[in-house]
């Protein structure tokens, strides 16, 4: 059972595509952070997801077999949608009210806990709590739902790094205690490295990389070495980026298992996630895709200048 | 679902209760006084219906429009619509209720005005209920078209998606809609009478007249030609008679008659005022359905 599968995706917009040929398919368990530069159709993708927007072209599937928007993945997903909107002149317990009336599950007795564990007053507006309160709300809101998956579109973007923080927190507690799945949008790297166990790169509307954060650590090396040795070995390795320095010459290579060896006077290292992410999102031609998928996308990529 | 709905919309609800109650109290103490003083309060009466035309355009501007175009300007649409309880099943959760309310109201608004008139029916002031500025604000029409406006306002939101220019839209729509009404279709309800008399009470709905003789029209241009012979003057649609004329004491209508000329009136009757207000009310309430229906069905498959 995957959380989401997609096939065909695509979403247009007049003329211009979105999301095109979006092909994919999302695991439960998993943590999934979905990346991509701006316009690259993070929150299209998202949307069809969760039945907001029709597709174009292609399928989307979610928690199973369940057709997206349908009335039984609408009540298996909660979604979050950026900057968390909320009925501005409602109070936080009429939103309580409101969700549970509008939802089969839901958990009151966890939302006033957390409500109460984050100081948020019941009888105060939505509308005059404060930016990292309203996203703990509309969060708190999703999960007392008591989803099988919990969707985030950059649900940190307007957040400081403590509200940010307190806000991962919750996430990663329902994923402890629940086990729900969770996809979230977001471009913060270095955020997503300490939560996210699946990673998926969109680029241009495309996915470009998708795989468990652990599979795509494993297969990728950087290699550092002269630069004049640099072309010559870059001929016979799978380079997603290439960065020139002072006569240093750092390859991104794909080692597919990790059996290449190292060239003599090269030295390898392990990446982090936040590096991988940043050489493909620079790399837009190259993919890293799991499957049947993979071979198409593997041609010879070229060394960036 | 309903404490829901209330929660979200009671400003508007009050608003709604506050503009509708202070027309009523205004609407009692003028059929109050109409009633004592015999008819003289027919004139401020007159002149403010005018200013009761504009409720139903402000209720659709001010209830229907934002209804929708709120959640989709605020984007708590991305909230509300992705709840298990279903975007369309939310959406008529939230029309119903408020079209009711609207309804009912205006249509209270609509009879107390029906009452506060009736002294005037038939006098002076009231000359013809079923021409005029007042057709629209009596019981069942005025509910109907109040329901109207808010359903077009509805309709508006969803297809702006931004409340000020939604708001203004359903103003103009609606207004266009009301002359357009009053103009082209009130006078064809039904197919009007024709009669010879040549005198009609002043409550009918006279629409034209023509003249004949010897069973052939007359133009317009003979008619003038044959007052001009007795002595009249015709400048344009008036006609003055010179003294010592041929037409002595006699007004030009009176003369015509004489001189073997028929005149025809085509007329709605004052009788057919209510039947004409059912029809009214009727076909707009069908389409503020066909509006409302439209307006889930664009929420229901709407691609953001």
């Amino acid at each position: 059972m995957n959380v989401i599968e997609a096939t065909g995706l695509g979403k247009r917009y007049g003329s211009t595509w979105a999301l095109r040929e979006c092909s994919l398919a999302i695991p439960p368990g998993h943590v999934v952070a979905l990346v991509g530069p701006n316009g690259a159709g993070k929150t299209t993708l998202l949307n069809l997801a969760v039945g907001l927007t029709a597709p174009s072209a292609g399928t989307v599937t979610v928690l199973g077999d369940a057709r997206a928007g349908s009335p039984a993945a609408r009540d298996g997903i909660a979604f979050v949608a950026q900057d968390a909107p909320l009925h501005q002149n409602l109070s936080v317990a009429d939103m309580l009210h409101l969700t549970r009336n509008l939802n089969l599950h839901f958990d009151q007795g966890y939302a006033e806990a957390r409500l109460a564990e984050l100081a948020i007053p019941l009888n105060r507006k939505s509308g005059k709590l404060s930016g990292g309160q309203q996203a703990q709300l509309a969060l708190t809101l999703a999960l007392s739902r008591r989803p099988q998956l919990l969707v985030l579109d950059e649900p940190m973007s307007s957040l400081d790094p403590l509200a940010r923080h307190d806000f991962m927190a919750t996430v990663m507690a329902a994923v402890a205690d629940d086990g729900v799945s969770v996809v979230l949008s977001s471009h913060a790297l270095a955020e997503l490295e300490r939560v996210a166990d699946y990673l998926v790169i969109l680029s241009n509307g495309s996915v470009q990389v998708a795989g468990e954060v652990d599979d795509l650590l494993a297969c990728h090396r950087v290699f550092s070495g002269p630069d004049d040795e640099a072309n010559r070995y870059a001929e016979h390795l799978d380079v997603v980026h290439a960065l020139h320095s002072k006569a240093q010459t750092h390859l991104l290579i794909r080692t597919d298992g990790s059996t290449n060896p190292v060239p003599p006077g090269w030295k390898a290292r392990q990446i982090s996630l936040e590096e991988l992410a940043l050489a493909y999102l620079r790399e837009p031609d190259a993919a890293s895709l799991p499957g049947p998928s993979r071979a198409r996308q593997l041609e010879p990529t070229e060394v960036a200048r | 679902m309903a404490w829901v709905t209330w929660r979200q919309q009671r400003l508007t609800v009050a608003g709604l209760v506050t503009v509708l109650g202070a027309v009523s109290l205004y609407l009692l103490f003028i059929g109050q006084q109409a009633r004592s003083l015999n008819g003289v309060a027919g004139h401020s009466l007159t002149l403010t219906a005018a200013l009761f035309q504009v409720i139903p355009a402000l209720i659709g501007a001010f209830v229907g429009a934002p209804v929708l175009a709120k959640e989709l300007e605020t984007g708590t649409f991305r909230y509300t619509w992705t709840q298990g309880f279903g975007r369309a099943r939310w959406t008529v959760a939230t029309l119903a209720p408020l079209a009711v309310a609207v309804t009912v109201l205006a249509g209270a608004v609509g009879f107390l005005f029906s009452w506060c008139y009736s002294p005037l029916i038939g006098g002076h002031y009231g000359s013809n209920l079923l021409d005029g500025n007042t057709f629209d604000l009596h019981g069942v029409t005025f509910a109907a078209w109040t329901l109207t406006a808010f359903s077009i306002g509805v309709l508006a939101g969803i297809l702006i998606r931004r409340v000020i220019p939604a708001m203004l839209a359903t103003m103009v729509a609606w207004s266009g809609l009301a002359v357009v009404t009053g103009v082209f279709l009130r006078p064809h309800y039904e197919a009007p009478l024709v009669s010879s008399k040549p005198t009609l009470p002043s409550t009918d709905w006279v629409m034209s007249q023509w003249w004949t003789r010897g069973g052939k029209p007359v133009s317009s241009s003979a008619i003038d030609q044959v007052l001009q012979k007795a002595g009249a003057t015709v400048n344009g649609g008036s006609v003055t008679q010179s003294p010592g004329s041929a037409l002595g004491n006699m007004s030009p209508t009176q003369y015509l008659l004489h001189h073997g000329f028929t005149q025809f009136q085509s007329y709605q009757p004052a009788s057919r005022f209510w039947p004409f207000q059912w029809i009214e009310g009727g076909w707009l309430f069908a389409l503020s359905l066909l509006l409302m229906g439209t307006a889930v069905w664009l929420v229901h498959r709407r691609a953001t």
